[in-house]
């Protein structure tokens, strides 16, 4: 009982260090911050999620210790990762993007990253924004 | 008996992890823009999560939750924060 427990926990480890690895590595290697962006995802969830399930069945079934706090950071985590990734695209997409390269949105609306207080940050006005590569 | 197994499998975590962590200091440091820059930064919060987790796996004390939660929160508050102040020129309107 406790070698399977054990193999499920080295398991899960080794799936989530794989995750984990893929997802930084995918931030140096992929071409366009919109792609780089998708892979550090993956690794947020996948990877951390992966091992912090490791860490419970490593608690309960080895130590014999319920716990159930892994499960909290795990579901902060699937809760603010899409919310740092949207945050992220949209202050790139002020940043570096031309408003013209955008679709037109629905009606008279316009986007919120180019509306009317968008002239007033000071950020727009990046030094140099970095050529978008296709 | 096959101790050896889990043992291995938390020091391939480990250096997984850590390997991460270098990956993104090399997108920290030679970023193209600002935005790879934050999101290097958030990586690296979120591969410090699953470095204390592990941490906590290796010595078998939950000690280390608070720890692996407050970098959670903290990292999340900051990029939002970053993102905030690229978007609107001001954090807390």
């Amino acid at each position: 009982m406790t070698g399977i427990a054990e193999i499920v926990v080295a398991l899960l480890l080794i799936v989530g260090g794989a995750f984990g690895v893929v997802g930084s590595w995918g931030l140096v290697r992929l071409p366009d911050p919109m792609t780089r962006l998708h892979a550090p995802t993956k690794a947020a969830t996948l990877g951390v999620g992966s091992v912090l399930m490791a860490s419970m069945a490593h608690s309960w079934f080895l130590l014999g210790r319920v716990t159930w706090h892994e499960l909290l950071i795990a579901i902060f985590l699937f809760l603010t990762a899409p919310v740092t990734g949207l945050f992220i695209a949209k202050a790139h997409m002020h940043l570096s993007w031309d408003k013209r390269e955008l679709p037109r949105p629905h009606r008279d609306d316009d986007w919120a990253t180019f509306g009317d207080s968008a002239a007033e940050s000071p950020m727009v006005r990046a030094p140099d924004p970095p050529p978008r590569s296709e | 008996m096959t101790a050896w197994v889990l043992s291995a499998a938390l020091w391939f975590a480990f250096g997984c992890f850590g390997l991460g962590q270098l990956f993104c200091l090399y997108r920290v440091v030679f970023a193209p823009g600002l935005s790879d820059r934050v999101l290097a930064l958030d990586t690296m919060t979120i591969n410090m999560i699953a470095l204390l987790t592990l941490f906590g796996i290796l010595h078998g004390t939950p000690m280390y939750f608070e720890a692996s939660l407050l970098f959670a929160m903290v990292g999340f508050v900051s990029t939002v924060a970053f993102a905030k102040f690229v978007l609107r020129g001001d954090i807390i309107e």
